[in-house]
């Protein structure tokens, strides 16, 4: 390092504490050693959530948030503006593949019981990350104003008025109207490109300080903070992020910017799984498609949702369906607390859990690609089968991973 | 603050200020936050719209149905011929309210049609599950809704079924039959959606 550039740090650190920022969170913050391809999503999500940023903003300099405009102006973009098309795509893939990475995230989080202890709070805030990401979604799907915006929001809205006693006045105040309009458009352009985002960034570093406090979890599920060298009171099994992860990481990247590229450039409809070949047609406010069914990544939801038809109780079937599907997301952040497991990580847990596990992943792919089709009496009956099997994954937890044979854990990483 | 406590000593005056200061505070911010959420409910221009339609019914033939715009909604007017009407006693036993006993319509249309005049449906083509359309599906008995399929309409979306009144089956997501909303005929073709007698 040149004299010159040392002074330029030394005058910076005694104002702002960027040479101790820097170690604490890169080149001295240890990670264990172990990290392997599962580890990658995490530093993808941020990357994809720079994409969606960058791309959003130049989205907003063309696109008009009225209900009038709003579908012309999204053709506008991918017809005349210069390089419209690339940056439109880049974002509307950038959503599905922020969702693929987020889910890969988690599914990594489960598997090596990242959650539990000292992890529950990181665990939850990333459950407030992943709400925030779905609100992202939801309000910016409707951006466009196509048939699937309109009637994807109707759906969801109508959700909010089937809340006892509250539901309608609800509804009015979150549409600003007495039905979905252009007073909706408008608002939820406003949540979409600048309140979401706001709060998206704020949780992604409370995510990140949180979890540099704690220490990352690794396969092994083992703290390494408990076995640290007597003299450096460095961990034995860690290693410095900057530069080992932070060149893994880059080698991540250029493999995710491989597939992502080639979903721009020869698939951005990804067969109308990431653009719903409805959403060209523009809003009409009076025809229902034939079909309709959410983006990929809320299919599992949905199919929970229409998956009640009976009523118990005293709630109606409408109102369980809401329940089930608003307490299938919210079931995620109770983990910390249900899993009683003697170890973290899927290495040491027995066959119980990982039956149990295979079975939940099982059943939230089939939930998801019902929620795709169209409601017959046998994928109706198919959905109400796994959406039980989805909530026993989570209700019977505390009892199948005590009872669960366990392996013992090593006192060193693998 | 515990160490400022210890230091200074918690008096009940620095306390009651404490509080006094903390409720002060708790109702500017509530004040502040008044006209940002207000704000949000719909204006005095979303009030204001909303007003009756008038509809030529004359070409509407039996079996048709018309599509109307009422404060953003749709509003089925159909045409029901003998044959549609004749299907509505048929399914008294597999539709949840047969008899229109839960609060989806005005009193002058609780009658075994759901209408003022017994072939002239008019309903909100709004499904009382979450707000899809309904697809109006007058074959009888096509293969995806099953040989007991009379005529009706079937929502995309969820897959709630309703009569040719608009009367929900059982054992779908829908609660209630389709909402008939105020009507009147101001002649014998001429009808007003969104206005009846008493309040008109």
């Amino acid at each position: 390092m040149s004299k010159r550039l040392e002074a330029m740090i030394g005058w910076i650190d005694a104002r702002f504490p960027l040479t101790a920022n820097w170690r604490a969170h890169l080149s001295e913050y240890y990670a264990p050693k172990n990290f392997n391809f599962w580890y990658y999503f995490g530093s993808l999500a941020m990357l994809v959530l720079v994409n969606q940023l960058l791309t959003g903003i130049f989205l907003t300099m063309n696109y008009k948030p009225d209900a009038s405009m709003a579908f012309a102006s999204v053709e506008y973009i991918m017809r005349d503006v210069n390089y419209g098309w690339i940056i439109r795509y880049m974002h509307s893939t950038g959503a599905s593949m922020f969702f693929v990475v987020v889910y890969l995230h988690m599914f990594r989080g489960m598997m090596y019981g990242s959650y539990r202890k000292p992890r529950e709070l990181l665990w939850v805030i990333g459950m407030g990350i992943f709400f925030v990401l779905m609100m992202l979604a939801f309000t910016g799907y409707i951006l466009p104003w196509g048939q699937m915006s309109y009637w994807g929001a109707q759906v969801i809205i109508s959700m909010i008025g089937a809340i006892p006693v509250v539901g309608q006045t609800l509804s009015n105040w979150i549409l600003g109207d007495f039905m979905l309009s252009d007073a909706a458009l408008n608002r939820f352009f406003a949540y979409h490109v600048v309140t979401l985002p706001g709060l998206l960034i704020v949780l992604v570093i409370v995510h990140i300080l949180a979890l540099h406090e704690v220490g990352s979890n690794n396969p092994d599920g083992i703290e390494i903070k408990a076995n640290k060298d007597p003299v450096t009171h460095i961990p034995v099994d860690g290693i410095p992020f900057h530069p080992y992860y932070s060149v893994k990481d880059i080698f991540g990247v250029v493999v995710f910017l491989i597939v992502f590229t080639g979903i721009i450039f020869f698939m951005p409809e990804m067969g109308g799984y990431f653009l719903e070949y409805n959403n060209f047609i523009p809003a009409n406010t009076l025809q229902t498609p034939d079909h309709i069914a959410p983006v990929w990544y809320f299919t599992p939801y949905y199919s929970m949702l229409r998956a009640v038809t009976v009523n118990f109780l005293w709630i109606d079937a409408k109102l369980w369906g809401i329940v089930l599907m608003g307490g299938s997301v919210a079931i995620f952040a109770l983990l910390p607390w249900l899993d009683r497991s003697p170890v973290k990580s899927i290495r040491y847990k027995g066959p119980i859990f990982k039956f149990a596990l295979t079975l939940f992943v099982i059943s939230v792919l089939v939930l998801g690609w019902l929620g795709t089709k169209s409601p017959t009496p046998l994928y109706t009956l198919l959905a109400q089968i796994f959406t039980v099997i989805y909530f026993a994954f989570f209700i019977l937890m505390p009892w199948y991973s005590k009872i669960d044979k366990t392996k013992p854990e090593p006192t060193r990483v693998r | 603050m515990a160490d400022i406590e210890k230091k200074e000593g918690m008096n009940s005056r620095r306390r009651f200020l404490l509080a006094a200061t903390s409720v002060a505070g708790g109702i500017a911010t509530v004040a502040v936050a008044t006209p940002f959420v207000m704000s949000m409910m719909p204006s005095e221009r979303a009030k204001a719209a909303g007003a009756p339609v008038e509809v030529d019914i004359s070409k509407v033939e039996p079996g048709m149905l018309l599509l109307v715009e009422w404060r953003g909604k749709v509003v089925w007017v159909l045409n029901r011929t003998q044959d549609m009407l004749a299907t509505l006693p048929k399914l008294n036993n597999q539709v949840a309210d047969p008899k229109s006993e839960k609060n989806q319509q005005p009193k002058y249309a609780q009658n075994e049609t759901r209408s003022i005049k017994p072939a002239i449906l008019v309903v909100e083509g709004v499904c009382t599950h979450l707000g899809c359309s309904p697809v109006f599906r007058k074959d009888v008995a096509p293969a995806d809704l099953g040989p007991d399929w009379l005529g009706g309409f079937f929502c995309p979306c969820h897959g709630s079924k309703f009569d040719l009144a608009g009367r929900v089956y059982k054992a779908v997501p829908a609660p209630t039959n389709l909402v008939v909303p105020p009507h009147m005929y101001l002649s014998d073709t001429r009808l007003l959606v969104g206005s009846d007698k008493e309040s008109a």
